[in-house]
Order: structure tokens, then sequence, then C-alpha cells
């Protein structure tokens, strides 16, 4: 088995693209912008880290993909999947396109495996309901050598989900959702209900996947040491909107986003010498702020921040992010008035996420 | 940048008095059988959460309790609050004005007493909270059960309270319910009402894993500024070395209800000796693509704690293993099966040869197997030997017999490895050598 690179895709056009992509919900007070407005591609093999605080649209942005949402919701823009124009297929045949094409893989591996069925039923009903008339051999075939590659001894191949630790339960979420060979996954925070060594050995399978399966990944998860870890590519989303995105070493090494910098200083390692934090809390998705989205907790806001939205703009080497500041050090010409520090409001202790 | 402040650590260090002192603390938990037992008054399983723990909690000194779910760090946290039972060993808490008390045979009010000196902050303040009070009642609730406040009072020292931890002006949060605070912010009101009846001691349990990154800093930050103005001491229990390290004077590694590492965090961090220590270590994903994770990490997942491994309880996971670790039949029926993991061909023949591996749960230094004869069944593992010769298990083999259709393995015993002093940690592991014979098998 060779290993596939991702640059040897690179001619290849994406597997999936997303275009001025919006998920709005409707609520009592009006519409929630969960996603608004972002533009991204995954190629082929590729795994792309998805970041950023709670309640800023990572989950919404990754259920909007595979089509997974709640009614009272809507997408538009436009979501291309090898092809296929994904927003405007009947509900019949996005479903078609769920399970073999298009997976998921979620946090809490336990609530989404039925308690009364054997793993090898599991497997029997996923194959069966997308390749009618499959043998049991075949199908026992599959099973097996997925389970293998996971790292599941064929003898529990007859156990109950309950039988499973959590990290076990895990390999088998992902074993179910790639026994189709699906084209795109979104993995939903798989690591964050598991033990360090166990997420471990998780972050290790995800980044290996495409040894064996060609798959493109969406890792969605809030901790910055598994996308540096497991991806090739890092988006950074606040607000509904992707900020930053870029490869993941030129991204952790040099942000161009001021959100990116903070979010990377916040975080504790062990190499944390002083505690660092972001003032403030995520906006409301509702009536988000004016301008920049960041800038009412952004150290580096100018007046302009504000008043006009940033352009998403590449800062060479396909590494994009939509900041004023970044802008401007890149030699963009801004008045004296546009260029002048805002002043803040003050932002209380208590004020945060 | 706020730094960590070790100047009021070091003054507490030298006054060096003992707050909480553990003896061989134990907490087992009997586990019901099925019915047919509980009607016959049988005993079921015996899960020991905590099994012979002894420790010291210096006045001042913030000590981290670092293990993965299951380790009994909880159970542990719990125990010194009284709100798990003692199964055997001892607390003894020593308070500054009213001499030693032991925790351990407290009941009732009296324990209830306790909680003006020991309180406890939890993982989850969402779940902290009752969600019909505000917070002012919330806050002040602690001083309404032990009649130390009402009227005027209790609110002025809510607000007081409320103050110290950040959420101010205190009117804005008065009258509101947990469900229109943040994650933080509930953490914060959850901080206030543990600290409302001026403590010495609290037990934080992971009290930030629940919340975002942006806002972890902030509470540990709001957490070390309360313990250098209020004088408290802290045990931090956590499954993050990261933050153990920035947070904490001395760290006590478990793992499976007993402390396989102890001493001073600088120590721990830059010399780990238990495999253990090292492997949680090299796990921690840092956001520096540069920074990659070993390949050689531990397998598998923590084992039941009704039935631990035989010998050092780490064994079967340890990537330093040697010889005396305690191999039994458990980590054979493992060893069997990793191997069909590797080959899917090998699977179908060999299953038949080797019979039923379920019996191998029972936990053993002998191991019998095979239906297909002695020759076959020793041919496999020699295969499986040949797949990797460094595989500690073979080492701890003393023999292996023809039994019938299959074969018998013996493996040698071991006991599990007390603690013994290596450097300047107290450490649980046959690599290092028993500096102190005194502190044998306990």
């Amino acid at each position: 088995m060779t290993v596939v690179e991702h640059s040897a895709h690179e001619d290849d056009g994406p597997v999936l693209e997303a275009r001025d992509l919006r998920v709005w919900y409707a609520t009592d007070r009006g519409p929630v912008r969960a996603v608004d407005g972002v533009s991204f591609q995954i190629r082929r093999g590729e795994i792309l880290g998805l970041v950023g605080e709670s309640g800023c649209g990572k989950s919404t942005l990754g259920r909007g993909l595979i089509g997974l949402l709640p009614d009272g919701s809507a997408r538009d823009g436009e979501l291309e999947f090898q092809g296929l124009d994904l927003l405007h297929l009947s509900a019949r045949e996005q479903r078609d396109l769920r399970g073999t094409d298009l997976a998921m893989i979620f946090q809490e591996p336990l609530t989404r495996l039925n308690p009364l069925m054997r793993i090898s039923e599991h497997f029997e009903e996923t194959l069966r309901t997308h390749e009618k008339g499959i043998s049991k051999d075949e199908v026992r075939r599959r099973s097996l050598e997925v389970l293998r590659v996971m790292g599941i001894p064929p003898t529990r191949y007859r156990a109950y989900p309950h039988e499973f630790s959590g990290g076990m339960r895990q390999r088998l979420m992902i074993a179910l959702a790639l026994v189709l060979r699906p084209a795109f996954v979104v993995a939903d925070e798989p690591t964050t209900a598991l033990d360090v060594l166990v997420e471990a050995q998780i972050i290790r399978i995800l980044h290996d996947l495409r040894r064996e399966y060609d798959t493109s990944l969406l890792l969605i998860t809030h901790n910055l040491g598994i996308i540096a870890e497991a991806c090739d590519r890092v988006a950074v989303m606040y607000a509904g909107e992707i900020v930053e995105i870029g490869d993941a070493t030129a991204v952790f090494s040099h942000p161009k986003h001021p959100y990116t910098r903070e979010l990377l200083r916040s975080t504790i390692s062990l190499s944390t010498t002083g505690l660092n934090y972001i003032d403030g809390a995520p906006p409301d998705l509702v009536e988000p702020p004016s301008g920049c989205h960041f800038h009412p907790r952004c150290p580096d806001a100018m007046r302009i921040c504000a008043e006009r939205d940033p352009v998403d703009r590449d800062h060479g080497d396909g590494h994009r992010a939509a900041c004023w500041a970044a802008d401007l050090s890149d030699g963009l010409s801004l008045s004296e008035d546009e260029r002048a520090p805002l002043e803040r409001e003050e932002i209380a202790v208590a004020d945060e996420a | 940048m706020p730094t960590k402040p070790d100047t009021a650590t070091t003054e507490n260090r030298e006054r060096s008095a003992t707050v909480l002192d553990l003896d061989q603390l134990a907490v087992h938990f009997q586990l019901q059988g099925n019915a047919l037992s509980r009607l016959l008054g049988l005993k079921g399983r015996v899960v020991k959460a905590v099994d012979g723990v002894s420790l010291r909690l210096a006045r001042g000194e913030v000590l981290g309790v670092v293990g993965e779910s299951g380790s009994g760090k909880t159970t542990l946290g719990r125990a010194l609050l009284g709100l798990a039972p003692t199964s055997s060993g001892s607390i003894t808490y020593q308070s500054a004005d009213r001499g030693p008390r032991v925790v351990s045979e407290m009941r009732g009010a009296e324990l209830r007493g306790l909680r003006t000196d020991l309180q406890m902050v939890f993982q989850d303040p969402h779940a902290a909270l009752n969600p019909s009070m505000t917070i002012e009642e919330a806050v002040g609730h602690p001083l309404v059960i032990h009649g130390m406040a009402q009227g005027p009072e209790l609110k002025r020292r809510v607000e007081e309270a409320l103050d110290k931890v950040g959420l101010s002006p205190t009117e804005r949060f008065l009258t509101k319910l947990p469900s229109d605070l943040s994650g933080g912010q509930k953490q914060r009101a959850v901080i206030a009402r543990a600290i409302i009846l001026d403590p010495e001691v609290l037990v934080a349990d992971e009290p930030v894993s629940m919340l975002d990154m942006s806002v972890r800093a902030k509470i540990l930050q709001l957490m070390l500024d309360l313990k250098r103005d209020l004088g408290l001491t802290y045990v931090y229990i956590t499954h993050d070395l990261a933050t153990a390290k920035y947070f904490c004077d001395r760290i006590a590694i478990m793992y499976l209800g007993r402390v396989v590492e102890i001493g001073p965090t600088e120590e721990i961090f830059d010399h780990p000796r238990h495999p253990y220590t090292k492997a949680l270590l090299a796990a921690i994903p840092e956001p520096d693509p540069e920074k990659m994770l070993p390949r050689n990490l531990p397998r598998g997942e923590i084992p039941d704690a009704a039935e631990p491994p035989l010998g050092c309880s780490f064994h079967p996971r340890c990537p330093e293993a040697v010889r005396g670790c305690g191999w039994e039949s458990r980590d054979l029926r493992a060893l069997v099966e990793e191997h069909w993991t590797r080959s899917d061909t090998a699977f179908d023949d060999e299953q038949q040869i080797l019979g039923d591996l379920e019996h191998l749960d029972a936990p053993s230094t002998t191991a019998t197997l095979g239906s297909g004869g002695s020759s076959a069944v020793r041919g496999i593992l020699d295969r499986i030997k040949g797949e990797d010769p460094d595989e500690p298990l073979w080492s701890g083999v003393t023999s292996i017999e023809d039994t019938g259709p299959g074969v018998t393995v013996h493996f040698e015993k071991a006991g599990p490895p007390a603690l013994r002093r290596a450097g300047g940690v107290d450490v649980a592991c046959v690599l290092y050598p028993d500096e102190t014979s005194d502190r044998d098998e306990a």
C-alpha cells in the first residue's frame, strides 16, 4: 500500500467547493447567521481542520455541507461536490449521496450506535441500505477489512456496542463511516469525549486514513493541538465567517488574523509560561457587529475595522485572511483616520464566553 | 502578562503545616451482581476506585491529581470532602484553629460542619447550579444552610464574593438565572459559592475542562488570584497535564486507583519517570505543526477497575514493560487478537486451531488454550512471537507445556509495585530499584 501524498492531487479539481455559502436558522428574534458567506475548497485526500470557539458556527458548517440541518434552517450560495450542485438536488438525491459519498463521524459514539444491535448488524444495515443485494460473505469481508484497519480484532465482530470501550466505539464509528468508502467525511469533535492517550490514537488513525482510503476530511475541533497534529490545512472560523485559511504550518507559525494569533496565545500547552486570554465573548449571530465581526475584541482594531467589512485576500500560497490590519502590513494604504486605533468600549472582566 | 505568583507559595511552604493527611486511603464500591445473586445475598464484584493512596497536602500548596477517566481521581477528591465513603485507611484534616479531625470517620451533621473548611468546585458549571435559583440565592445558599448570615448581611457577603470572582458590577448578576450566564460566568458563580464560607481547602474537579479554550486561562488566573488573596490550599483534579504544569506545585499521577508517581511539578515534567507519566506527556497535542506525536504511544485503554491487571496495572499498555510486570492470561488474548488485526488471512485458519479465547478473560498466571493440537498451537504462538520478538510478554513466560489438544502457558507471578523513592519523586514502577527497603509492599 502506498502513501498517497495530497500534493500529488493538486492538479485534480477539488472534491468539495463552497462559494459564499450561508446557513441561517430562523428564531423568534430573527435569523441567526450561523454560517455567513464562507468560501473554501477541499482537495482529494486532504484533511482540512476547522477551528474556533463554541458558537462560531463550526458544527453548523459541517452539518450544512452534508445536508444534515434541522427544520427552520436554510442554505444558500454555492456548494459543489465532485461536479454536483448540492444545493439544488432533490431531498431523495441528497439522501442517496449521504453515506456512500458524504459521511459524518459524530462526537459521542455511544449515542449513535444502537445498543440492541451487534456490530455485525450495524455493518449489515449500512451496507445493505446503500448496496442492495450484497451477499452476506461480502458484508463480512468488507466489514472485517475496515475493522482491521481500525485495529479492532475480528473476534469482536459479533459483540454489542456496550462491550467496547470509548475509544473502540469511536473506531467503530469511523469504520462504519468508511466502509462505504465515501469521498468526503465530516468529523465533528471526534475526540472530545476521549482521554488524552486514546485521543492520540484516534488522531493517528484519522491522519493515516488517506493511506488506505482516498477520503477528504473536514475535522472540526476546538483544540488547536489536534489541528497541528492531523491537518494539512486549517480554516479559522469566527462569528459565522472563515477569517483565515491556509496551510496549517503557515497559519500556525505566521497567523495573519489577530483572532488566530490570540487563539493560539490563549491555548494552554506544555510550553505555556504565562496565561493569556481573549477578552469578551463571541457575538450574538442575530445581530453581529458592524465591519469586522471581531473588532470589539481585537487588540489591533483600527477605526476602519468597525465601519467596513474586511476583504478576504490571498496573502500568498493560498493563505487567505480577512483583516484590515493584515492588509495594512502587506502595504495597503489607509488614510490617517482609518488607521487610527479604535477606541474600544470597556469589556468587563465577566463578559466572557 | 500575568505570571505565576511564586512568592506566596514559597512563603507558605516555610510554614509547611499539613492540612490533609491521607493514610492508605481506599474507596471500594460494591457492584451488584445479577438478580439471582442479589436474591441469594452473594457478594458482587468490587471496584477499587481508590486503592491505598497515602499523601500529605501542605497548607497553601496546589496539589495536582492527574489521570485518565477511570483512574479514581474524582473519587479521591470526593472522599476528601466525605462525599465518598472511605472503605479503609484514613483522612485527617488539620484545621488552622481547631486541631486535627478525622474526615473518614465523620457522619451527618459533623460532616456538614466540615464544609465551612473544605469546599468543592465541580467540573460542569451548567449542572452545578440549580437552574431555578438566582445567582444571589445560589451563591448565598451555603451561608443560609450553615445559619451564618441573613438579611442585609447575607446580601453584603454575596456581593463581596461576586466581586472577588470578577462578577461585577454585582447588581448585573444578582438577579440572573444560571441560564442567562455564559459557561465562564457560571464557573465564576460556582467558585463564588465555594469561597463564600471562607474555606481553607478547595477541591477543584476539572474546573476548566468544560469551558472554551479562550476562557480557561482566565478562570485559572482567577483561581491563582484567589489562592493568593484568601490563602487557599487547592487540590486540582484534571486529566490535562498542560494546565497542571502551569497551575500546580506538586503533582500526583493516578492510574487505576493508585498513585503511580508523585513529586514536585518541575521534576515530574523535566524528568518523568513512570512510563505512564511519560506517555501522558508525549500524547498532548501541541499547537505546533513541527512537533508530531510519537508513534509508540500506549495501546488500548484504561482497564476495568473491577478486575485490574495482575502485577502493575499499567503493564498491558506500557511501552517499557519488562519481565517482572505481572503478565497474565488476558495479555495473551490481547496479543493474539492484535495479531489477527495485522493480516486478514490468518484469522479464519488460526481461530479454528486456537478455539475459543473467552475463558482467558479470567485473570490467571496460567493460560490454557487451543483445540487443534499442541504442535499447531505452538506453531501459531511462534508465528506471533516471530512478528515481534521484542514483545515483553514472552519474557514473562516461564514455560509452555502441552495439555490435551492445546498448550498451557505459565507466566511469572508479580505483585503490584509499591511507591519507591527515585530522584526527587516517588514512583511505583519496577524499572526503578527500591532505594529504601522499609517502604516495601504496602
